[in-house]
């Protein structure tokens, strides 16, 4: 017996059809066997002693009647010794039931738990490897719920169900064999109640089946009307929508309760049913045996009669316990069809071979070092005849031409071409849905392009390790995430080997020294939940610190300020500036009075680059740049 | 708490009570199946008598077929009660919160509310189905089973009481210590679950500063914990089966033994021993099924307590005994208002504010992040209620006022906001139910929506997905002003609602308001200058209080705050003025 999974987990629809149950069956299978297969062989060894040396005990009950009291009945001093070492011969196959039946049940507790932590292991590292535009694609909540709901009902079947099943086998297989030994015809009533029993209890179960199908999507419903009511109750407050809000929910609720009534009646039936055709199936054996045991129709006595019944209530446990086990198998594949889905998801490509090295200069050569140098370069062996270049890094980005659609139907940029020089600082502003994130998810290759080039300091970025590329890129996003942990860890995320002066280097160079300080435990101050207990200003100064400590040489910075109110934004800005001085930065940004000391500003409409020059040159030139400009600075 | 919850029942009170019951019936009916076995044997089978194997073998069959139509009886009940009891909770949570004022709602979050609504439940009704059902259908088979046995043979219905107390004890043990275990487990767990959440939210993040590796091992080292702690609190329940199963057996055994001796010594029948053997299955098995029930509703009791929150949680906004049903006009005051989103914390959010806004007005609101703009207009429509002072909205205090009199007339264009799935004239219409088309096109006119609605190939009748992620930021903050226009309200508050417009739609904006709705009081909180410089008077809030209320003109020469704010928009630069001023 196990515990339910944690309590909150939340209910999701059912969905239709597993594709192909016996292939995913296997694959579950493989999958614990992977690292559990002695632990696996020695559970099964165990389950079959618990179910012979059961067997045996109830064997015994016959020989206790037939061979221990009926002869005694007539005898005036009968001797106990016999039947005292019967019982302590029983009593050793007991024993030994009893101490397999904990044994496997303690090695499950390793298996279960341990194949747990593998695939969620599995999926994590898997999950880390997916391109972004597998989260872009895939809902987060639907993500989450692969961890917890799906890894749940898999605990719950391999834990429960798996066992179960090779028992009940087992039970069925070696009862089965018990029984015809005693008697034919009392097996033939008992089996004719187990079809009776499977055949109704199937179709009981395929009624409730689809009712429980039609309470997850009533269920899945109430919950997403739920869902958008609670995030819009200040909204429905404002616009005094409650008793519309009332009645509608009501609707669904009582259509919900409806399937629920339904799919649970269904479903609670099931067991009176089972339970009560076993006792019917007992009382037949009874009646039948009785009249065989009176008539010693074939040898048949009272001593196997009382085994008989036993072994029949012995019979119809297990296809009760099985048919039980069915939902939970059901559902876990279901469950199984999600997680191998994630994990057969394809990883991010990388074909990339150019890598980042630290270099040293001797003799006008650049020569790779081990040592951290603060001069970088990238290393590229030429495939064709092994030789190896080093070039330096130094920042410069060129695109030309380039086109690119989240998918290939749909091209969101449009021939875009820029050229930006080591140091230079680029800006992109536009209205929302310009294409302004969009470009510079391409410089770090978060999306592959579809036509055209992207150079960096020469080189195709194509042909760049990804993780080197992107370490050689610092990026302060507009919505900032931050992680459970310290203040200072927080910052060292940029660089994992940072000293804490480092670290307090880099927050002074954010301006976000001074609202550590002042945080009750400083640089030890735990976030959690995502920084929750900091303003969204005092977050963006973290990670802005974050990517100062990174120390990259070309910087991205997505609206890394919008959330700050202007007059903050200044104090920031100093910082920025600070950061900014002598690495090629790209920024958006909405505001256009901080982006009008940049070397060149890029006006984005509809994915394509419309109007580009520096701030002086765009205001003369009097386009929909000078029309945002004056629009935001005076009204028009 | 429990009581909380029980109240729910409601209509499904008969249902609840008639579960138990058919389930005591359809255990009664089962007890005496062996009962009657011992008959058949001891009176038929070894005295010859097939009649009367016939006759009582009837009676079982009769026993079965009643036990079988009360656990029907017993499931369906049992359903019907539970399945009653979750949508009358689901509906009393939900109708409260709809009660709810913005203080309560900010209380909890809404994911916690939606996980009281939904998985909270759920347990519930999982836990009352199996408490109608298991928990009186195992005591009663405990019982009846213990009852059968001593009225057979009392002498050895001991050995059986002497197993329930030593297994019972031992059980409320193991159970009561894996609880502990697992109580600690749990927690671990949902830390794991905001460790993958945490990844999969800024999976961006991770990728640019490809630290895959480390948030990898990180989590591994997480989920090793989880494992031990698991298998820890795991090895405690796996002495449940065994000893289980040890006792039956020693009962078994020992029943045999004295058994056989009594049968010999013509105490006791064949029969009886046959019977005593299963009721000592019966009732070693309703003990298992009874720590069982224990631990899973025990578990379920932190769902108990989550809900009862939600249903004792007061709304501390009341309609006025006889309140107020007609706004005169849009003239706004405050006088001494001091603010605080919790009565007990030291430093209010709002103090010393007064204010005189004539009906009419455009007001600007400008001020830092966290100076208090927005708790400020948000005590008009009396989403909150002040801490001291008063506030009169057309000379009366706000709450004097029907509250939905009031709300309709002072619209809120919220910061946060959302438009919910359904089509846009839908959405519209949460301003005015019974808005004509031609109302809710003029309602989007007004706020530049009508342009970019009329390009949607399906118009007005595009339908929004949940949340409003299929249209821009920008066209929804002007959707969600259309929406508050047609309230056709006398006091209109625009809160940061701008500022993913573009600036020139942002001034068109504001220049159609003033000409087309002249007569409402407008007040407009934004973070750039641009936004409010037009505007009548302009307040400068700083840190919960009033800096300044001027015009642009006035606050430019006299209210540092805002002359810095303005050069910070601006840059500041002489020759830049003259530039932009063509």
């Amino acid at each position: 017996m196990t515990m339910a999974g944690p309590m909150n987990r939340t209910p999701r629809g059912v969905k239709s059809q597993v594709k192909n149950p016996g292939k995913l069956m296997l694959r579950l299978m493989k999958y614990v066997f992977r690292d559990y297969k002695y632990h696996c062989l020695l559970v099964f060894l165990f389950i079959i002693i618990g179910v012979l040396s059961n067997v045996q005990g109830t064997m015994f009950t016959k020989n206790l009647i037939d061979d221990y009291i009926t002869p005694f009945l007539l005898t005036d001093s009968p001797d106990f010794t016999p039947l005292a070492r019967a019982i302590g011969r029983v009593a050793v196959f007991y024993g030994i039931g009893v101490i397999s039946t904990y044994l496997y049940n303690r090695i499950m507790v390793n298996v279960t738990q341990g194949v747990m932590r593998d695939m969620r292991n599995d999926l994590f590292a898997h999950m880390e490897t997916l391109p972004i535009q597998y989260f872009d694609t895939h809902a987060y909540g639907d993500i989450m719920s692969v961890y917890t709901n799906d890894i749940d009902t898999l605990r719950q079947m391999i834990s429960q169900s798996m066992p179960q099943l090779i028992n009940s086998a087992f039970t069925i297989v070696s009862v089965f064999v018990s029984m015809v030994i005693l008697n034919i015809p009392l097996t033939v009533v008992t089996m004719i109640m187990v079809v009776i029993m499977v055949v109704c209890s199937r179709k009981a179960a395929g009624i409730s089946g689809k009712n429980f199908v039609e309470q997850q999507q009533n269920l899945g419903k109430v919950n997403g009307f739920i869902e958008e009511m609670m995030q819009g109750q200040k909204v429905v407050k404002v616009f005094c929508h409650e008793e519309e809000n009332k009645k509608q929910f009501h609707e669904m609720n009582e259509a919900l309760f409806r399937s629920a009534d339904r799919a649970n009646t269904y479903a609670n039936v099931l067991g009176p049913i089972n339970a009560q055709l076993g006792n019917i199936s007992y009382v037949l054996c009874a009646i039948v045996g009785g009249a065989l045991a009176l008539n010693r129709v074939g040898g048949f006595t009272l001593g196997g009669l009382a085994s008989f019944l036993t072994f029949n209530k012995s019979f119809s446990m297990p296809i009760n316990q099985v048919s039980m086990q069915l939902n939970a198998i059901v559902m876990a594949m279901a469950g199984a069809e999600r997680i191998f889905a994630l994990m057969d998801e394809k990883p991010e490509a990388d074909n990339g071979y150019v890598t980042l090295v630290n270099v040293r200069e001797e003799n006008g050569e650049l020569k790779e070092s081990s040592e951290r140098t603060g001069r970088w370069a990238w290393k590229h062996v030429h495939q064709a005849d092994g030789s190896v270049d080093y070039v330096e890094l130094k920042g410069e980005v060129v695109f030309n031409g380039v086109d690119f659609g989240y998918t290939d139907d749909k091209i969101v940029l449009h021939d875009v071409k820029l050229y930006a020089k080591p140091g230079q600082k680029i800006a992109f502003v536009g209205s929302t849905g310009a294409g302004k994130t969009t470009i510079t998810n391409l410089i770090n290759r978060f999306y592959d392009i579809q036509d055209g080039k992207i150079r960096y300091d020469g080189i195709n970025i194509n042909k760049i390790k990804k993780a080197d590329l992107r370490r050689s890129l610092g990026i302060v996003l507009q919505d900032t995430h931050l992680f459970t942990g310290t203040v200072k860890e927080n910052i060292r995320f940029g660089k994992l080997d940072a000293t804490d002066e480092e670290v307090i280097a880099a927050a002074k160079l954010a301006n976000a020294d001074g609202f550590i300080r002042r945080l009750p435990k400083g640089y030890d101050t735990m976030l959690t939940g995502d920084g929750a207990n900091l303003s969204q200003g005092q977050r963006q100064l973290l990670a802005i610190a974050r990517a100062a400590i990174a120390d990259p040489p070309v910087l991205i910075l997505d609206e890394a300020t919008s959330s700050i109110d202007t007059r903050t934004e200044r104090i920031v800005q100093e910082g920025m500036e600070r950061l900014m001085h002598g690495r090629t930065t790209f920024v958006i940004a909405h505001r256009l009075s901080t982006v009008r000391n940049s070397d060149c500003i890029m006006v984005l409409e509809q994915g394509r680059i419309i109007e580009r020059g520096t701030h002086d040159q765009l205001i003369a030139e009097q386009g929909k740049y000078y029309q945002l400009y004056t629009g935001n600075a005076i009204t028009a | 708490m429990i009581r909380m919850i029980l109240k729910e029942v409601k209509e499904y009170r008969n249902a609840s009570l008639a579960t138990p019951l058919f389930m005591i019936l359809e255990v009664m009916m089962e007890m005496i199946v062996p009962f009657l076995m011992a008959s058949i044997i001891d009176n038929g089978v070894e005295v010859g008598d097939i009649g009367h194997i016939y006759r009582v073998g009837g009676l079982m069959i009769a026993a079965a077929a009643v036990g079988l139509l009360a656990g029907m009886a017993g499931g369906r009940f049992g359903a019907r009660a539970s399945a009653g009891l979750a949508k009358n909770l689901r509906e009393a949570m939900f109708d409260h919160i709809q009660t709810f004022s913005f203080s309560n709602i900010d209380k909890f979050s809404t994911a916690g509310l939606v996980t009281r609504l939904t998985t909270d439940v759920t347990n519930i009704q999982n836990a009352y189905q199996m408490i109608l059902r298991m928990f009186t259908r195992a005591p009663a088979s405990l019982i009846c089973a213990m009852a059968m046995a001593f009225f057979i043979n009392a002498r050895l219905a001991l050995v059986y009481l002497a197993a329930v107390l030593i297994l019972g004890t031992i059980l409320v043990f193991i159970m009561l210590h894996a609880t502990k275990y697992f109580q600690q487990a749990f927690p671990k767990y949902d830390d794991l679950n905001a460790s993958v959440q945490e990844n999969v939210s800024a999976i961006r993040v991770v990728k640019a500063y490809v630290r895959e590796g480390q948030e990898t091992s990180k989590f591994y080292k997480a989920s090793e914990n989880i494992y031990r702690i698991f298998v820890k609190a795991e090895c405690n329940l796996v002495y449940n089966a065994p000893l289980m199963m040890m006792t039956v057996y020693t009962c078994i055994l020992l029943i045999s033994w004295l058994g056989a001796k009594m049968i010999v010594g013509s105490a006791m029948t064949t029969g009886e021993l046959m019977s005593m053997l299963t009721y000592c299955m019966n009732i070693l098995h309703s003990l298992m099924m009874m720590s069982m029930v224990f631990v899973m509703v025990s578990m379920s009791s932190a769902s108990a307590k989550r809900i009862a929150e939600v249903l004792r949680e007061k709304s501390d906004l009341e309609n006025p005994a006889e309140p107020v049903t007609e706004v005169a006009d849009g003239s706004i005051e405050f006088s001494d208002v001091e603010f605080s989103y919790k009565t007990d914390s030291a430093e209010p959010v709002l103090k010393d504010i007064n204010l005189k806004i004539h009906s009419g007005e455009t007001i600007g609101i400008i001020g830092g992040t966290g100076s208090a703009k927005t708790s400020l207009v948000n005590l008009i429509s009396r989403l909150y209620d002040v801490t001291a002072g008063e506030i009169k909205v057309g000379g009366i205090n706000v709450k004097d006022y029907d509250m939905e009199v009031l709300r309709d007339q002072v619209a809120v264009v919220l910061q946060k906001n959302v438009l919910f799935s359904g089509s846009i004239l839908d959405n519209l219409r949460w301003g005015n139910p019974e808005a004509t088309d031609e109302e809710c096109m003029e309602a989007c006119r007004l706020a530049c929506a009508d342009e970019f609605i009329r390009r949607f190939p399906d118009g007005y009748h595009t339908h929004i997905e949940q949340g409003g992620n299929n249209v821009s930021g920008g066209q929804k903050q002007r959707l969600c002003i259309a929406r508050a226009l047609l309230k056709k309200p006398k006091v209109l508050i625009l809160d940061d609602s701008t500022s993913a417009v573009d600036t020139a739609t942002d001034a068109k904006i504001r220049r159609t308001f003033r000409e087309e709705i002249p007569g409402t009081t407008k007040l407009i909180i934004a973070q750039r200058i641009s936004s409010v410089r037009d505007s009548d008077r302009i307040i400068v809030m700083d840190e919960g209080r009033i800096n300044g209320f001027g015009t642009h003109e006035e606050l430019l020469a006299g209210n540092e705050i805002y002359r810095e704010v303005y050069e910070s928009q601006t840059g500041g630069g002489g020759d830049f003025d003259e530039k932009a001023g063509e």
